[in-house]
């Protein structure tokens, strides 16, 4: 089996769902950082079967309502000399600022380049977010 | 209530208000004509509308107010590239109140969000057009007395038609609603007014294909129109076109109170032979417009008599 080390300070993204950490990374701009981090898809997980997990070497500032947009059951643990301190809670945000991108062609942002897209929740069991402008669902 | 972007902002109580206000505004006209003196209406429509855009303007200067505006994108700023919320901060320095037509959906909103002065959805591509739902709830309690205890038949493209689909969500907010939905099967409810609104709100709804089984039920016929380049081919378009117009025969069961209403224009979907029946109400639907505008002008900008 593949190992990879635990951390001795910093983040570990846990109960990644199998197969969607390159999301993960993508929507936290992970690319942009400087520290290491690792990228573990399909993991062994008891609970789940299999899991995705990303472990980023640096106390950084994760964006809670991106994390909880994507998926509120990611664990966020944060560690500091090697140990787990802190873990924290997701849920999902009640609206999220240009995360998602609005991909209706009939939308105001379509045209207009400089306003925000905002998407809010508005079924919080199906998870579904909707676009404030035209109501477009939000595509992840 | 600082806009009217999207009818589901209103609050029972607010749209009660409004509609009482408008039943009073038909009753009392002349005391309301002097109420808006000074004040202006600013009408951004990026598309036309001929129905529309009038009655706002009729709304107004019928208050004794003003109006000033433009028709289509082609005379405004947008043809030299404007954004909507730079003419809506410009315009907000001239006028107390706008109304604007769109073509791209959420337009409004975006006006809203950057002004002080109250911003009126009158029509955001196909997505929402507020007014016109306050017309249809105006014209309902008038003709009924009631905005509770109906059988409400949409017959037509309930597909793509917003005006239907914002009636609905509006409807599903009062009690004992019944929904008759009636269309091609290519042309049915969207999933999403199912399931958000209709199945949400616990609302009783069917779907037939056929307004004529249906017709001894409905208190409420709300007709739009079918449009061939929505078919996905001519022979579904041939075999159904028909069971969508509504002529003298196709009421020879409906009940003698029955309300026919249509947000118009109207094309061929309903007979001008039945513009006769006194059942027909789709052009005094128009005037309940301009009737409900002006207490929507009113309500917005804190006037009374």
């Amino acid at each position: 089996m593949l190992k990879v080390d635990s951390i001795e300070k910093g983040i570990v993204l846990d109960h990644i769902k199998a197969g969607k950490s390159m999301q993960v990374y993508e929507y936290l701009h992970l690319d942009d950082l400087d520290c290491t981090v690792a990228i573990m898809r399909r993991a062994k997980s008891t609970k789940y079967g299999t899991k995705d997990i990303i472990k980023i070497a640096d106390r950084i500032d994760v964006d809670l309502d991106v994390l909880g947009y994507l998926d509120p059951d990611i664990t966020v643990n944060i560690i500091e000399d090697g140990r787990t301190v802190e873990k924290k809670k997701l849920e999902l945000p009640e609206k999220i600022v240009n995360v998602a991108r609005c991909k209706n062609p009939r939308c105001i942002t379509s045209t207009e380049q400089e306003i925000d897209h905002i998407f809010r929740l508005v079924d919080r069991k199906n998870r579904v977010y909707r676009c404030i402008y035209c109501d477009q669902k939000a595509g992840k | 209530m600082k806009h009217l972007i999207d009818p589901t902002d209103l609050t029972l109580a607010e749209i009660d208000d409004i509609l009482s206000l408008a039943e009073d505004i038909i009753k009392n006209k002349e005391a309301y004509a002097h109420v808006a003196d000074g004040k202006k209406i600013a009408t951004l429509f990026y598309e036309p509308s001929t129905r529309t855009r009038l009655s706002f303007e009729a709304a107004m200067l019928e208050l004794g107010g003003s109006v000033l505006g433009f028709s289509t994108a082609d005379s405004s700023s947008t043809a030299k590239g404007e954004s909507v919320a730079d003419t809506a901060r410009t315009v907000a320095k001239y006028a107390d109140v706008i109304a604007m037509r769109h073509p791209k959906e959420g337009a409004p909103l975006v006006a809203a969000m950057n002004v002080d002065i109250p911003v009126i959805n009158a029509g955001d591509g196909g997505h929402l057009h507020p007014t016109q739902t306050l017309t249809d709830l105006l014209t309902i309690r008038e003709e009924t007395g009631r905005l509770s205890d109906l059988t409400i038949g949409f017959c037509g493209d309930l597909k793509f038609g917003r005006t239907v689909h914002s009636l609905i969500k509006q409807l599903s907010r009062y009690e004992n609603i019944r929904f008759i939905l009636i269309s091609p099967t290519e042309l049915r409810i969207p999933d999403y007014i199912k399931d958000e609104v209709l199945e949400a709100s616990g609302a009783d709804y069917i779907e037939v294909e056929r307004m004529e089984e249906v017709m001894p039920e409905l208190d409420i016929l709300y007709m739009t129109r079918v449009q061939r380049e929505r078919f996905f081919n001519e022979a579904d378009y041939i075999r159904l076109k028909d069971s969508y117009i509504l002529d003298p025969e196709k009421l020879l069961n409906a009940k003698e109170s029955l309300k026919i209403l249509h947000p118009l224009p109207r094309v061929n979907e309903i007979s001008v032979k039945v513009d006769a029946d006194p059942r027909a109400l789709y052009f005094k639907q128009a005037e309940y417009g301009k009737i409900v505008r002006k207490a929507l002008i009113m309500k917005l900008l804190g006037l009374s008599l």
